[in-house]
């Protein structure tokens, strides 16, 4: 092990982090603010990745299509929550994971049928489908480097609108008392709509970000929605910086229990042992690490809540 | 439980249940598909438990049929077939494994209850697929079903068919027993009210830990007979979709009522098999029946049946 | 409440009817996935099967062919379940199909136990081979350590050294990793077993194999981890730096893709197979103009090896002149692979999966540009699996 794999490693459990963080932003806003638990964000993340490859598709720029894709990921989110999600927000968890379950197995047999089953690929353009030297001798993907740009960008914007404008008073106020948003006089109505919307289009980024590396799929969001759900578990419910720093943990101990687990069992135990059992762990330890956290505080590491 | 229409249409259904190898006698497809479908019934009547009665969300429910049916799997590959041992070792390792995750999980509430039981479930079904010499993912054969000494065939459809009916029937019982008792009382008192119940002196995490420990029992059971049935396991039985399905089972049949599990057992397996026939794009009819069965038919198809007396 | 009573009962009795028995016809069962992202694979196998009937005029030995196509949707107990309609309720003669190891086994003993033919156009999970080998039980496909043991002497012969593989972690995944140390001479340095099938981002694994420094990666990714694999191999600069040598990961299904965003890294990479489609055979060339006419792309392997499948079918049904009932005379014919095959001639082992060769591929362009894989030369010769010896028939 060098110091050069340890720095590469480094930066790919942030790239996987801030891409948990794009996908984790939304839900956790729309899990603390509207009391929902929407397993269909992960058709959203799904449907940000096909607008993406059909725009660059059409305009053979991914540029372009990730600023057509952002608006139109906005408004199918909007659509969503207006035509079935708002009447699920006074009903319980149960009924709220059965309905956004029934929209996941819609919206993947709408895809299959517009699109086909094989999916789609994004083409990147020449600058960004390379590698740089960051240091001496070390070589990183352009576009993952982009993907930490973004998200820390996302990261830097959402913290700003949370804590400085009015906007994100109001989130605030809404994640930590819902009641009071309304009684305050807003058009509650319309900021959820809005803050679900958000919650789309940051959903439809994070597919946008990942449909490069790993190719645009029915079924994609299914994959990553557990994992965007441990975070915000981990982080605390309704907590973005929550959500910032659980997204980064998770990414970083995956990352580095793929990396470095397998070394560290051989010197423990005999090869084959290890060879077995490396994997089986790896996949494993981000749940560990959940029901590590919710063992010593049963509410998230920021509970914007009390009690 | 008065005789009402619920009572009516249940002992009809009860009786048909009873009465369709007889009727079904050369189809046994259709054995197979009811035995099946039976078999999922005890795991969701099971999940109710939780689910209805106690407000446990848990999302990791399949667990239990997976070890029921690894156990079978694993001393049918050590070419142990005596039921008599293979039944209460698995039962008994359901338990214990139920023992540990209620223990774990019910620290916490809410949608942390729900994560942490899907968590733990998934760290069990990674378990399985690292295993090489119980096949990983391609799991294991079960060519012989349990034996019990001649007294039984389960390898003869029919005799498999009844020996599930009774399950079935005494899962049902059992259930209805515990949540009248008042064992029940407090478990079900803990959904609406927990604070005034911990102020009356009731140890509500003990008594919760303790249903999740016989939900979990009797899952394992239904893992015990599907294993059995399907001649098969893989860890994909432990998987959280499976866990998904059968909470949907609960749903659509009834919440927190005693006979609304088997029926959305059966109501999931036949609209699964008859749609999936009809077209290889039935998930885009069968999502929006989803959210029409929760946005338009609340308490589920038990609700259909008139007001439940049991709440 | 009696109309929900009756409308059961409708359904039963709708059932019922459903299963009225033909004569003078052959009713052949397919099983594979059309549903879930693994459909395309499904797609391929039912295209091939359809044009194998259309080209024998749905007719074997003078009876007409009648197929019932089913999704396994993926999982075992459903693919199980669907296997039992079609023996017990269907009454098929052949059930054909599965690609997946687990979907087979959870359906073989539906099959079998019922007295019927079970032919594998895909699946080969070592325990078919070996304990569990059945004389109803035909492969129209391969063992599934086979074809990463053909690379394990590619390696050898291209005096690879030092060999990095990753794969994912389940039973197939090790089975070809299994295969590939098999024959492999030299130093296996690292190995990577992700996540299946969830893991498609595998820059962890990439940075390792480069630090490494292997004189070539092994890999095997089926399905769409394939292409995400390809992708970021090319993007982490491994591409044209260390070689890449795969199995079952790049194929027709996944080169369109590939094109498409000029993956020029997975040219002139390397691969082994029983077949190609550039392969001189009367009837895989036959096969691939045709499938090529019919639905406008390059079939996959999955296709050519579901094509056999209906040409074994219909030999055995020759051989006893349409009658189903013999069922010695059916088997006797298919052990024979006296039929056209896309490989060309070939027996069959004791365990009923063929002895046959394997070949080196490599990614190249037609004649039209189109990016497709092109047969080198032949690395095993008449190759028997390893489990034969195992099985007691």
């Amino acid at each position: 092990m060098t110091w050069a794999l340890l720095l590469e490693q480094t930066l790919n459990g942030f790239q996987l982090g801030v891409l948990l963080f794009l996908l984790a932003a939304g839900l956790t806003l729309v899990f603390g603010i509207m009391d929902l638990v929407n397993l269909a964000h992960g058709s959203l993340y799904m449907a940000g990745a096909f607008f993406c490859a059909t725009f660059t598709d059409w305009t053979d720029s991914f540029i372009i299509g990730v600023l057509l894709g952002l608006p139109a990921t906005l408004l199918l989110g909007i659509a969503v929550e207006m035509i079935a999600l708002r009447t699920l927000y006074a009903r319980d968890h149960l009924d709220q994971v059965l309905a956004t379950f029934g929209i996941i197995l819609f919206f993947n047999e709408l895809a299959r049928i517009i699109w086909g089953p094989e999916g789609l690929v994004i083409p990147l353009p020449a600058w960004l489908d390379g590698n740089v030297e960051i240091l001496a001798g070390v070589f990183y993907p352009t576009f993952r480097i982009l993907i930490i740009a973004v998200g820390l960008s996302v990261a830097l914007g959402l913290y700003v609108l949370v804590a400085r404008t009015r906007i994100g008073m109001l989130i605030r106020a809404g994640a930590s008392d819902r009641d009071m948003v309304g009684a305050l006089g807003i058009n509650v109505k319309m900021l959820f709509t809005l803050i679900f919307g958000l919650g789309a289009a940051l959903a439809g980024l994070a597919g946008m970000m990942a449909g490069p590396i790993i190719e645009v799929n029915i079924g994609m969001g299914e994959e990553i929605l557990i994992l965007a759900f441990v975070v915000i578990v981990i982080g605390g419910i309704g907590s973005i910086r929550g959500a910032f720093v659980a997204a980064l943990l998770v990414g970083l101990i995956d990352t580095m229990g793929r990396s470095f687990l397998d070394l560290l069992l051989k010197m423990l135990i005999s090869g084959n042992a290890a060879e077995t059992a490396a994997p089986a762990l790896s996949a494993m330890l981000v749940y560990v690490l959940m029901v590590t956290v919710l063992f010593f505080r049963p509410q998230g590491l920021f509970a914007p809540r009390g009690g | 439980m008065t005789m009402n229409r619920r009572g009516v249409v249940m002992t009809l259904f009860l009786i048909t249940v009873a009465l369709l190898p007889i009727a079904l006698v050369d189809q046994p497809f259709y054995i197979g598909l009811f035995s099946r479908a039976m078999i999922l019934s005890i795991a969701a009547v099971s999940l109710n438990l939780l689910l209805g009665y106690g407000n446990m969300i848990s999302f990791g429910h399949a667990v239990y049929i997976g070890i029921g049916a690894y156990t079978v799997g694993i001393f049918a590959y050590y070419e142990i077939y005596d039921g008599f041992i293979q039944w209460p070792v698995g039962l008994a390792i359901s338990a214990v494994v139920a023992l540990i995750f209620g223990a774990i999980s019910l620290r916490t509430r809410g949608v942390y209850f729900i994560m942490i039981t899907l968590a733990l479930a998934q760290m069990l079904y990674f378990l399985g697929v690292s295993i090489d010499e119980y096949g990983a993912d391609d799991g294991l054969v079960i060519d012989v079903r349990s034996e019990f000494a001649g007294l039984i065939d389960l390898e003869e459809g029919i005799a498999f068919y009844y020996v599930i009916f009774f399950f079935l029937l005494l899962t049902i019982f059992i259930v209805h027993r515990l949540t009248n008792s008042r064992f029940g009382v407090v478990v079900r008192g803990a959904k609406s009210n927990e604070v005034r119940l911990r102020a009356l002196g009731f140890s509500v995490y003990q008594y919760k830990l303790t249903a999740f420990v016989i939900a979990g029992v009797i899952c394992g059971l239904a893992g015990l007979l599907l294993g059995n049935f399907t001649n098969f396991v893989n860890p994909d039985m432990m998987h959280w979709t499976r866990s998904g399905e059968l909470i949907f089972m609960v749903v659509l049949g009834g919440l927190g009522s005693l006979f609304g599990p088997v029926l959305g057992a059966f109501v999931f397996l036949l609209l699964e098999e008859i749609l999936s026939d009809l077209t290889i794009h039935w998930q885009i009819i069968f999502g929006p029946f989803l959210i029409a069965v929760v946005l338009f038919m609340r308490g589920g198809i038990d609700s259909l049946l008139g007001k439940s007396t049991d709440d | 409440m009696f109309l929900r009573t009756i409308g059961a009962g409708l359904v039963v009795a709708a059932m019922l009817a459903a299963t009225t028995a033909q004569a003078a016809e052959v009713k052949i069962g397919f099983v594979t996935t059309l549903t879930t992202p693994a459909g395309v694979i499904g797609r391929d196998m039912k295209d091939a099967f359809e044009l194998g009937l259309e080209d024998i005029g749905r007719k074997m030995g003078g009876l007409d062919v009648k197929v019932m196509y089913e999704d396994d949707g993926f999982k075992p107990e459903i693919g199980k379940q669907k296997t039992d309609k079609l023996v017990q309720k269907d009454d098929v003669d052949f059930v054909a199909g599965y690609i997946w190891s687990h979907v087979l086994l959870a359906s073989r003993k539906s099959v079998l136990g019922a007295g019927k033919f079970l032919i594998s156009s895909n699946a080969g999970p070592s325990q078919l081979a070996g304990k569990l080998c059945h004389k109803n039980f035909f492969s129209t496909s391969w063992q599934n350590d086979q074809t990463p043991m053909a690379m394990g002497e590619v390696l050898n012969q291209r005096g690879v050294k030092s060999l990095y593989v990753i794969a994912p972690n389940y039973a197939a995944g090790k089975n070809m990793v299994a295969g590939v140390q098999r024959t492999f001479k030299g130093k296996i340095i690292g190995k990577d077993m992700t996540k299946w099938p969830t893991q498609l981002d595998f820059s962890a694994e990439l940075a390792k194999a480069r630090a490494a420094k292997p004189d070539g990666v092994f890999i095997f990714y089926p399905g769409k981890a394939g292409g995400a694999f390809m992708k970021q191999y090319q993007q982490a600069g491994l591409s044209g730096k260390i070689p890449l040598y795969s199995v079952f990961t790049v194929d027709s299904i996944s080169l369109p893709k590939f094109q498409k965003v000029n993956l020029s890294g997975v040219m002139g990479s390397f691969m082994t197979q029983f077949w190609a489609p550039d392969l001189d055979t009367p009837q895989s060339k036959k096969f691939v103009s045709g499938f090529k006419k019919k639905y406008g792309r390059y079939p996959s392997f999955y296709a050519a090896q579901t094509y056999d499948t209906v040409f074994l079918i219909k030999s055995a049904v020759e051989a006893v002149n349409g009658d189903l009932k013999n069922m010695d005379g059916m088997r006797a014919a298919m052990a024979k692979a006296n039929f056209p095959s896309v490989r060309g001639p070939f027996k069959y082992g004791k365990n009923h999966f063929p002895v046959q060769d394997f070949y080196l591929r490599e990614v190249v362009k037609d004649s039209d540009g189109v990016w497709t894989t092109a047969a080198r030369k032949v690395v095993l010769k008449d190759h028997v699996d390893t489990y034969a010896k195992d099985c007691k028939m």
